[in-house]
């Protein structure tokens, strides 16, 4: 069907979408390149000179490097497991039949639609604030110190509040592809003698591991990129002990000026997202054939 | 599942799901109930659960103190802004590659899909310089282009994704009863591929929403949206619970309710069409 004619105009209506996405790639990514190898400093223009590889040695050597490399591994691994796990086993219960069904989907996928900067206040302040949080409340009841969990567990905080909004994430997917399992295949299992650890072993988890897959890749792209939960609660602090790769390169551009620096970690930031891409984009490649 | 289950069963199910859904709920719960309380009652230990005079006082000193109004409109004009911006450019490009595919739609397809992956760190610097220069910075115009960009490939692969189950055949049976190719896009296509659109449209505007890497970092006072907005109360300001809850409730409430309407295009919008 297709005849030159309508061949040029396809091109013709695909053309502003290549050329916008081409210059949202290709300009700031040559200029963070170009910034990488350059002395600057915002608070001294006009003086910048050829660094050479100086702002990624600088960069890399520098400890807050790879406080921030293991930061941002431990956040991504840590909301992930937390997740994938919990979203398995809700899957599994919102699969089942009961009351309500609805309603419990509703409330369940909810942290999803709340914006970062409200959760991460709502739980800073109304849960973990260790005079007049919930969870101080609490432990006063029944009798403990109250635990000041953003100076004393920082990571581990922003990592609950990161898995809240996550798991609805997860859930949703997950059980969306629960959903397609066909009930037959269960059911011939069943009465083949397999029982319920079996069969979840044998045919569940296969049939979602897919599913599980592109969760876990699209996860990472986002988790590799949290800042608002750390920027509104801890800063990045105590010392380090909170501070991933982005916020460490957010703030060693915005807040020490140091373009050049913070263009070299932007280059690394790049470089370690790519190799998460690299397996997300041939996992949907493959679907698009099927 | 088409099994049988027994009714004790099926309380017990229900039981566990109720109590584990409104543990997921809770903070959100919360966030509402203390935005009608007193600051007093807000942070009264034991907790104050329901049976407190409830107040609407604190809604109205959110918007008397800081134009809360103004950054909700930063918000909607923001989102609907790019999410429409993003649609005039998307829709002839999805439309093209689905219903015109060429060798090499795969491929831009593809590559379109790993501008995404692109870390917004990266190109902090270079967009942000950009900004400064061109008088951008803490301009919704600004920021509408950046997250229409940003969104512009969710958004092609989306409507992708829509389109590409519009059967073809049927162009074929209108053109055979002599539909030319005006009447064929109103009568025949454009009544198909609404709902991939509105759905599409939905999806971005929740992303574009809640959007808190560009919307923090360009935006100061002027076109602040809601997400910058709320980080202003980081300190102290946060500690005023119940006008803290009251600026959140306004500023999710909108968005839960899109939310929940568009469940189902989420997983596939966010899944890239890997999961329906």
């Amino acid at each position: 069907m297709a005849t030159e004619h309508s061949k040029s105009a396809a091109r013709f209506m695909i053309a502003p979408s290549v050329l916008l996405l081409m210059a949202w790639m290709v300009i700031p990514l040559g200029m963070t390149l170009w910034f990488s190898f350059q002395r600057y400093n915002l608070l001294m223009p006009g003086m910048e000179t050829f660094a050479g590889w100086d702002n990624y040695y600088y960069f890399l050597t520098d400890p807050a490097f790879t406080a921030a490399l293991f930061n941002t591994l431990f956040l991504v691994v840590g909301v992930l497991v937390i997740t994938v796990v919990g979203g398995v086993l809700l899957a599994l219960l919102l699969d089942q039949d009961f009351w309500g069904q609805g309603v419990v989907r509703i409330l369940t996928i909810a942290p999803f639609f709340v914006m970062p900067t409200v959760s991460a206040l709502v739980w800073k302040n109304m849960f973990m604030n260790p005079v007049n949080g919930l969870f101080a409340h609490l432990f006063k009841a029944l009798g403990l110190q109250p635990f000041d969990f953003l100076s004393q567990a920082p990571l581990m905080s922003i990592i609950v509040i990161v898995s809240w909004a996550w798991l609805p994430f997860a859930t949703l997917i997950l059980l969306t592809a629960m959903q397609s399992l066909d009930s037959e295949q269960i059911e011939a299992a069943e009465m083949d003698g397999a029982g319920y650890l079996s069969r979840f072993f044998y045919i569940v988890v296969p049939h979602l591991s897919r599913a599980a897959t592109v969760v876990i890749l699209i996860e990472t792209i986002f988790l590799l990129s949290v800042f608002a939960e750390i920027l509104v609660t801890t800063n990045g602090g105590p010392g380090y002990a909170s501070t991933n790769l982005t916020y460490l390169i957010y703030a060693q551009s915005l807040l020490q000026y140091d373009v050049g620096m913070g263009a070299a970690g932007g280059v690394v930031a790049i470089i370690l997202a790519n190799i998460v891409a690299f397996f997300l984009m041939r996992m949907i490649g493959k679907n698009l054939d099927a | 599942m088409a099994r049988k289950t027994t009714a004790t069963r099926k309380a017990g199910v229900t039981a566990l799901a109720w109590i584990i859904a409104l543990v997921i709920f809770f903070p959100i719960l919360w966030t509402v109930l203390t935005s009608f309380k007193t600051e007093a009652v807000a942070i009264a230990d034991p907790p104050v659960w329901f049976n407190f005079d409830w107040t609407l006082e604190n809604y109205a000193t959110v918007q008397e103190r800081s134009n809360y109004a103004r950054h909700f409109m930063n918000s909607v004009i923001i989102s609907l802004g790019s999410t429409l911006l993003g649609l005039l450019i998307a829709v002839p490009a999805a439309w093209a590659m689905a219903f015109v595919p060429g060798k090499r739609t795969k491929d831009v397809l593809m590559w379109m899909l790993s501008t995404k992956m692109m870390p917004a760190v990266g190109v902090l610097i270079p967009i942000y310089l950009l900004f400064r220069n061109l008088g951008l910075l803490d301009t919704r115009s600004g920021l509408v282009v950046v997250l229409m960009l940003m969104n512009l490939p969710i958004i092609i692969w989306m409507l992708y994704t829509y389109f590409k189950e519009i059967p073809g055949e049927i162009l074929e049976a209108a053109r055979m009863d002599g539909a030319n190719l005006r009447n064929e896009i109103i009568y025949v296509l454009t009544p198909m591929a609404v709902p991939g659109i509105a759905s599409t449209l939905l999806l971005n505007v929740i992303l574009a929403w809640n959007e808190a890497f560009w919307t923090l970092n360009l935006t100061a006072a002027k076109a602040a949206p809601l997400t910058a907005f709320i980080a202003s109360y980081s300190s102290p300001e946060g500690l005023f619970y119940a006008k803290l809850s009251a600026a959140s409730t306004m500023a999710i409430a909108p968005i839960m309710i899109l939310g929940w309407f568009s469940q189902k295009q989420l997983v596939r919008g966010l899944t890239f069409g890997a999961v329906k």
